[in-house]
């Protein structure tokens, strides 16, 4: 049994997600190796190269992966997913949107998002955002997996894998890129981050968002992350959402302020170490995941617990 | 040579929807573990799907689009999503009927049917919601632009179509990426593409009049049959409601000493 593993990186380092990715695959068991595809590459394959358990680092180096698109990238894992048991990428948009292509160009299903290893071929998932677990068992030759990245603790380093080039796939040249707005912070990746202060409704504006937030996000190293409410008003970009079609996290502390605890959202933050809410309402739902509850006006309490850390 | 203005008009527009356990509900696992409770459970369509049954109606209203064709792949009771297509807009309704148990008709085999259905149909433009709030899969579009060798745009908050060109911004991970994809092509619909309209009584009426066909998927040639078995579905370990602090004090002081996360 042998396992490929799709790196994501931004060409100098890997993200965190490859990690919890080839933990995954070490649950499952077999030889690991890991695909790397991008455009100058090579720093982000020495680090695969370098994990805990990794046998192999395959390296597609090519002008036309820079973009990372679905077309050119899965022409790529197909054409190199001879001799592998299970095809394996984290669960976030880069392997949302990849994956499903590879496994319909191999005529297989896709698991998605497994947050459990039973055995080779079964798996545990959640359905219905995190309200039920379902065990499912693939009778498909190969296995094509995306991971819940949270479900997974990452590996280390130690690793001293070989790196071997091969040859880039054909550019189909289907989609162009026109541009990209990303979010610029100094702040720890929200999918990685030991903890995250997390905004919803009850601040009632952007500027009380960050106003508020930030300093205390600042005092405890957090991430800032959001409710959908809080995207949807504008108070914030999409890529601050937590919940069932956001961002999954599972961190140390996550701090719940303003946020009423709608399902979709505690599906993506209910595996949390300990969670905090602060709400003006002693009824709402978030209390009853919180493990500390603080009833009262957060524009008078969010000041005063930054005053204290 | 064809103008540009004629090749934008014959933009059409297949918009799949799927009948899902409605968004409100509380889902409730079964005892035997076999799955969810489906008996008299209120159905609706997948909300992502509204979202792109909406989308594909304004390309129409904006006079980019020429037909949208809605199109559902399950039991014979997915003519209630299909008419809710048509009341919100949609032109004419396809079902694929496929008569399987709860969480059978997998998204391989739906990406097949709608791959025959789009070969029948040659619809310049796919538009389906990311993910299903049931199977919470997200796959099913990806695998369709896969099998018909098109470009995709997933996860969409921004659609323009023009010039036998889809410009799409997408919601990633690190913030928005557009895309620029040649036309056929494939766009997946996420939350803020657009706020879905509500059905008016007179819509709802003219729906019930507009075509409905009917195929099945032995017509079409494909072989539905599930790759995955579902052994078990149980509910999820429930979280304990921890307890209410008085003050910004106790809860510093619970932080640092009990739950010691600080």
């Amino acid at each position: 049994m042998s396992i490929l593993v799709i790196a994501e990186h931004d060409n100098a380092a890997l993200k965190a997600a490859t990690l919890n990715t080839v933990a995954a695959a070490a649950k499952i068991g077999g030889e690991i190796h890991v695909l790397v595809a991008g455009a100058g590459c090579a720093a982000a394959a020495q680090a695969a190269a370098q994990l805990a358990g990794v046998a192999k680092v395959k390296c597609a180096d090519a002008a036309h992966y820079a973009e990372q698109t679905a077309e050119n990238l899965a022409a790529l894992v197909v054409a190199n997913a001879a001799g592998y048991s299970h095809i394996l990428a984290p669960a976030t948009t880069f392997g949302k949107n990849l994956l499903p292509r590879v496994a319909a160009l191999l005529d297989v299903a896709q698991i998605s998002e497994i947050c459990g290893v039973e055995s080779p071929d079964t798996f545990v998932r959640p359905i219905y955002a995190g309200n039920a677990l379902a065990t499912v068992k693939s009778a498909d030759a190969v296995k094509v997996i995306t991971v819940r990245t949270t479900a997974f603790d990452a590996v280390g380093e130690g690793g001293a894998a070989a790196v071997e080039p091969i040859a880039a796939g054909p550019d189909l040249g289907l989609t162009q890129l026109v541009g990209r707005e990303l979010t610029k912070s100094e702040r720890p990746e929200l999918g990685a981050a030991k903890v995250i202060v997390s905004g919803g409704r009850g601040l009632a504006s952007g500027e009380n968002y960050h106003a508020l937030l930030e300093p205390l996000a600042d005092k405890l190293n957090a991430a800032l992350g959001a409710s959908r409410a809080a995207v949807d008003a504008g108070f914030v970009p999409n890529d601050y959402q937590v919940g069932q079609t956001g961002k999954v996290v599972a961190p140390q502390l996550y701090l719940a302020i303003g946020i009423s605890g709608a399902i979709q959202h505690l599906a993506g933050m209910k595996d949390s170490k300990v969670i905090v809410a602060i709400n003006k309402d002693p009824d709402a739902p978030i209390f009853q995941v919180a493990d500390y509850g603080l009833v009262g006006d957060l524009f008078q309490l969010v000041p005063e617990l930054t005053a204290a850390l | 040579m064809v103008s540009e203005r004629e090749e934008e008009t014959n933009v059409k527009i297949l918009v799949p929807v799927k009948r899902v356990i409605d968004y409100n509900v509380k889902v409730r696992v079964k005892a035997d573990q076999s799955g969810v409770e489906l008996a008299s459970v209120k159905m609706a369509m997948n909300p992502f799907d509204e979202i792109a049954v909406e989308e594909a109606v304004r390309l129409k209203e904006a006079g980019v689009a020429t037909e949208v064709v809605a199109v559902s792949c399950g039991a014979t009771a997915s003519q209630e999503q299909l008419r809710t297509a048509l009341a919100l807009g949609a032109d004419r309704a396809i079902l694929v009927e496929a008569q399987l148990n709860e969480g059978e008709l997998q998204s391989l085999a739906v990406a097949k049917l709608l791959k025959a259905v789009c070969e029948k149909e040659q619809p310049q433009l796919v538009i389906l919601g990311k993910q299903a709030i049931d199977d919470d899969a997200n796959q099913t579009g990806q695998m369709l632009a896969a099998l018909m060798g098109w470009p995709q745009a997933t996860f969409a908050s921004k659609v323009v179509v023009a010039d036998g060109k889809a410009t799409v911004t997408r919601e990633i991970d690190g913030g928005l990426e557009t895309l620029a994809l040649k036309l056929p092509a494939i766009v997946t619909t996420d939350l803020r593409l657009n706020e879905p309209r509500y059905a008016t009584l007179p819509n709802i009426m003219k729906a019930k009049k507009k075509p409905l066909d009917t195929l099945k998927p032995a017509e079409l040639g494909v072989d539905v049959a599930p790759r995955l078995t579902t052994l078990k579905v149980v509910e999820p370990a429930k979280r304990q409601a921890g307890v209410k602090v008085a003050d910004v004090a106790e809860l510093v002081a619970k932080l640092k000493n009990e739950a010691k996360v600080i």
